[in-house]
């Protein structure tokens, strides 16, 4: 029964309690527990039966007992505060802030499993982000309501690439309402500094909100942080009007932390022990990302994750490309020739392009010019290890010509600064130089009238 | 009225139910959540429950509605939205606001719109089951006929014309034990396939107006699909593509644990796209039934028999359905999941040991059939189902189980999608098994040619495959003249005819006769190729001819120049290799 203490734990197994003798607990319902040295920790109702309630303890189960430790039953399920005061301050994974500042004074209290979507609600995202970056601009679109994850490797510029979105997207001839709000997991210390100094130096930190969870707390801590970090931004989006930016980092350390509890709770293991019902819960985070018609806010996603041993079929990314809008994949490749962003464009993808592109959003040689550059540099790369095979002197004249594109493009128009912004013109302009490259004649992905308008072939 | 005696998950036990039978909808808790029976043992029931269960208690009631998982049928389906359980998005959106609440109950079909009910039979005809006594006009493009329920055989007593709502009694019948009323409305429980006197073998294609598919992969209508690749492949496009070109009567789309801006994106466009054939916007024969990922699980799971069995209602009226289901894999692993929470057995991957079955009963549905019904009638019901395999690997058991079953197999590959060709359907590992058999279908509509072109082309694309082998170990100019040719027409086809953008106003669709006047283009190109090489021509000459720009550009081409297009197109290719080989000769 809400607010009544029981003493009654029968048995501790890892992050489990087994409270016997309990009214009726309800699925999902938040509890307190309160050590014998005085500590209390919040748990969670996981499976409940007449009499028995088997409660997840959020953090570790050091100090815990059997007959003395004491569980309050809270007769809700897990909610947050929201306030606008949330903007500029830092908060741990289950909302509570964590930066020293006070504690959040607001009536409104909701709950952090967000009912889905009506798919009927939604408005289709077709907003242009121009996030100053060229691959990304020109070639995988970033639109506003889209979640676009980073598919990163250990050691490769995700953090900053990051960290550059964040700090020059922007919609074209805008002036909004616009907040990021940042989900650390499992994220170092170090990490976690790079990207607060990182808002503070460009003072976006007024206007971000960071949930923190770093690589030394609780992991079950790790699994709600998506959760309130989304409620906030559903909140800040759908009640304030506001164009939020959620940056989650990094969602391997999620899908780890899930495994673990997972195989705690003696789950039957899908793939790699990852539990199998992964997909749906990754989508429940990476599904809060959209638009709802009629109003003026929306949440668009940039979820990070390194992929174990560089593998593409690992389970988290394999199963987050199945949910998200496409993914911005970095090469370690691009990276060790000193290119930065390393995005490698060809298993890049944004689905939500062509809503976002075009005449009167971006220009109306965009589709067909990224088909070009796209189809160039695949040829270009086929043709560079086949040289590495027969030699170049066995390509033909025009083949040697992709080869010479394949480089200049990677030098070119993937390499950038850390604070290069190039708007979309500069982006497509440096695409149609670099495809004058080649032969005129090559571009079948593009439209006559555009090949003469754009084009920067020498007029015979 | 039972009690909830435990809570896991989308899974709940519930005890004292009296009188439950099995895949009994249930009504579970204060909020009244709805949930399927899945299990007795003794006096516990187990109920798998379609919306999210936090918050209930045990001892919170459980009502039991007493009838299976069922949908209703009849007029104002079509251009609807439906969750997996046949809850209309729309209204849910205008009574709960733009995030679905858990235990809303409203009606599927609109009950206060009144419909135009015109007899087709009269009163005192004897009629039977399936019969077909009056029609509605559903939408501009669909006539709704109003058929009599199954079981249902005797003397009409009295039918009328008038305006009628779905629940008002249209006609009644007189039958050896009673009166039966028929309504505009019928219901059928979900996991039951309906009916029919036979199936029949498959003879007409679905045309798809996508290149790859209707020349080289056809799929009959009444035939089953399988589309599996790995994200980004884009199976989504392709289902998306069918479903507004293929030419059935009516489209059943399933989003089943799929993006829930994918199916936003089918409300945006599919009302402006307008049908090749009359005119007509696409919504009118579309139905949705959407059940994002992040939507409750069980209820993915009945999507896919929601959606079928609309599809087979539809074809009990005669017409050719198409049902894309986007993606089974996610039904498949919604099965897992239930499975694992009832602590069953697992089979391969985890997945329950019947999901073979379920699959296999699933697509079972499809098919060209003459329905129920003493007049002769026939309908057919398409299944082009996704597959998501992890990692794009086909070898795991959802895909496994699927081609052991369906007929036509469209491999995506991610290699060609990266390298932007779309439809990305690998031409070497798909097949059909309808080519055979629809071949005869596209030589007496079509051109005489049609089967001679796709032999021929398939034996060039082959061909460029083992070719590509030995230009990476020797390079390209090391090749002899005649192979170099059919590289350079493999690459024809692949650029020229496989690659079809579907965002592109013209070639988004293609019709079977312009599909032909295109390869046939390219074919002659190759013949003739091959007589200029023969009389001393050079790989390296022929490749600067101009008609080649032409042949780049022919999927510009507008459906209304199709003919004098080709013709033209033809006599340059003959005229320019005819000088071209001359000229080599006389040089």
């Amino acid at each position: 029964m809400p607010g009544i203490s029981y003493k009654s734990i029968s048995q501790i197994t890892g992050p489990l309690l087994f409270v016997e003798k309990v009214g009726n607990a309800a699925y999902n319902e938040l509890v307190e527990i309160s050590t014998p040295d005085g500590t209390t920790r919040t748990g969670q109702v996981l499976d409940t039966s007449k009499g028995l309630a088997v409660v997840q303890v959020f953090g570790p189960t050091s100090g815990m007992d059997i007959g003395k430790t004491r569980v309050k039953f809270s007769g809700s399920t897990a909610r947050i505060t929201v306030s606008d005061e949330m903007l500029g301050r830092i908060f741990n994974g289950l909302g509570e802030p964590s930066d020293g500042g006070p504690s959040l004074i607001s009536k409104e209290r909701v709950e952090i499993v967000g009912n889905a979507i009506n798919p009927y609600s939604r408005e289709e995202p077709s907003e242009f982000i121009e996030t100053g970056i060229s691959t990304i601009d020109g070639m995988n679109t970033l639109v506003r309501g889209q979640k676009l994850p980073i598919f990163s490797g250990s050691g490769l510029a995700h953090n900053m690439l990051a960290a550059q979105i964040a700090r020059q997207a922007k919609v074209l001839g805008k002036g909004e309402n616009f907040a990021v709000i940042f989900g650390a997991m499992g994220i170092t210390s170090e990490e976690a500094n790079f990207f607060i100094n990182e808002f503070r130096n460009t003072g976006a930190l007024s206007r971000a909100v960071l949930f923190l969870n770093l690589s030394s707390d609780p992991s079950m801590e790790r699994i709600m942080l998506p959760k309130v970090a989304l409620t906030t931004a559903e909140y800040l989006a759908y009640e304030r009007e506001m164009h939020i930016l959620v940056i989650l980092s990094d969602m391997t350390n999620y899908c780890e932390a899930l495994r673990e509890i997972s195989s705690a709770r003696e789950e039957v293991p899908g793939r790699r022990g990852y539990p199998g019902y992964m997909y749906t819960d990754l989508s429940t985070i990476y599904e809060r990302a959209g638009k709802i018609r009629g109003k003026n806010g929306s949440i668009t996603q940039i979820p990070i994750l390194t992929m174990p041993g560089d593998d593409i079929t690992h389970p988290i990314p394999d199963l987050t490309g199945y949910i998200t809008e496409g993914q911005t994949v970095l090469s370690r490749d691009l990276q060790r020739k000193g290119i930065y962003p390393g995005i490698d464009v060809l298993p890049s993808l944004s689905r939500l392009m062509n809503q976002g592109i075009g005449k009167g959003r971006t220009r109306e040689d965009h589709r067909g010019t990224a088909d070009q550059l796209y189809s160039a540099y695949a040829n270009g790369k086929d043709l560079r290890s086949l040289s590495a095979i027969v030699g170049e002197e066995a390509l033909g004249a025009s083949d040697r010509l992709y080869l010479k594109f394949a480089d200049e493009f990677e030098s070119r128009f993937v390499k950038q600064g850390v604070y290069e912004d190039r708007s979309i013109e500069t982006t497509l302009d440096l695409g149609w130089e670099l495809l004058s490259i080649l032969p005129q004649s090559e571009m079948k992905r593009v439209k006559k009238e555009f090949i003469d308008k754009y084009g920067k072939w020498r007029k015979e | 009225m039972g009690k909830v005696a435990r809570v896991s998950g989308p899974v709940v036990i519930a005890e004292d139910l009296e009188g439950v039978r099995m895949y009994d909808v249930v009504r579970v808790g204060e909020l009244g959540l709805v949930g399927e029976v899945i299990r007795i043992a003794g006096k516990n029931v187990t109920i798998q429950v379609y919306e999210d269960t936090s918050g209930i208690r045990p001892g919170e009631a459980v009502e039991n509605v007493g009838k299976p998982l069922s949908v209703e049928l009849g007029p104002g389906l079509l251009k609807s939205i439906y969750d997996g359980i046949q809850r209309p998005l729309d209204i849910i959106r205008e009574k709960s606001g733009d995030f679905i609440r858990r235990g809303f109950s409203a009606t599927p079909l609109n009950e206060s719109a009144k419909w135009e009910f015109k007899t087709v039979a009269a009163k005192g005809d004897q009629v039977s089951e399936g019969q077909i006594i009056g029609e509605v006009q559903e939408t501009s493009l669909i006539t709704h006929k109003v058929m009599v329920p199954y079981g249902v055989s005797g003397k009409i007593e009295s039918i009328k014309n008038g305006e009628f709502t779905v629940n008002d009694v249209v006609a009644v019948i007189k039958t050896a034990s009673g009166t039966a009323d028929v309504k505009l409305k019928q219901e059928w429980p979900v996991r039951v396939a309906r009916r029919v006197m036979g199936k029949l073998p498959p003879t007409i294609p679905l045309i798809t107006g996508q290149r790859v598919i209707d020349t080289f992969f056809p799929v009959a209508k009444g035939g089953t699909v399988a589309v599996p690749g790995p994200f980004g492949s884009g199976k989504t496009v392709v289902q998306h593509q069918l479903s507004k070109w293929a030419d059935s009567d009516i489209v059943v789309y399933v989003g089943c644990g799929e993006r829930g801006n994918e199916m936003t994106e089918i409300l945006t466009t599919f009302p402006e796209l307008l049908d090749p054939k009359s005119g007509k916007p696409l919504m009118e024969r579309t139905v949705l039934i959407a059940n994002t990922s992040n939507m409750p699980v069980a209820a993915r799971e009945a999507s896919i028999y929601t959606g079928i069995t609309i599809a087979e209602y539809y074809r009990d009226m005669g017409y050719d359905v198409a049902l894309m289901a986007d993606s089974t894999s996610r039904w498949a692993e919604a099965l897992r999941e239930i499975s694992g929470r009832l602590e069953e057995m697992p089979g391969e991957e985890g997945y329950p040991a019947y999901l073979g079955r379920r699959v296999s009963e699933f697509y079972e549905r499809s098919g060209n059939a003459k329905v129920v019904s003493n007049e002769e009638r026939y309908g057919s019901v398409t299944i082009v189902g996704a597959v998501s395999p992890p990692g794009g690997d086909v070898s795991e058991p959802v895909s496994q189980n699927t081609l052991r079953v369906t007929r036509v197999f469209w491999a995506l590959d991610s290699s060609l999608a990266s390298r932007r060709h779309f439809p990305s359907i690998n031409w070497l590992n798909s097949y059909s098994l309808y080519q055979g058999e629809l071949e005869k279908w596209f030589e007496d509509n079509v051109s005489k040619g049609w089967g001679a072109a796709y032999s021929e082309a398939m034996a060039i694309l082959q061909k460029e495959a083992e070719l590509q082998e030995v230009v990476q170990l020797v390079g390209y100019d090391a090749l002899p003249e005649k192979e170099k040719a059919v590289l350079d027409i493999a690459r024809m086809i692949r650029e020229d005819f496989l690659q079809q953008s579907a965002f592109d106003e013209v070639d988004s669709y293609c019709s079977p006769a312009k599909q032909f006047g295109m390869l046939n283009a390219i074919m002659e190109m190759g013949r003739l190729q091959n007589d200029a090489l023969e009389r001393g021509a050079t790989m390296e000459q022929l490749s600067s001819l101009p008609v080649r720009e032409k042949i780049s550009r022919m999927k510009e081409t507008k459906e209304e120049d199709v003919e004098k297009f080709f013709s033209g197109l033809l006599e340059e290719i003959r005229e320019q290799l005819k000088t071209a080989g001359a000229e080599m000769v006389g040089a």
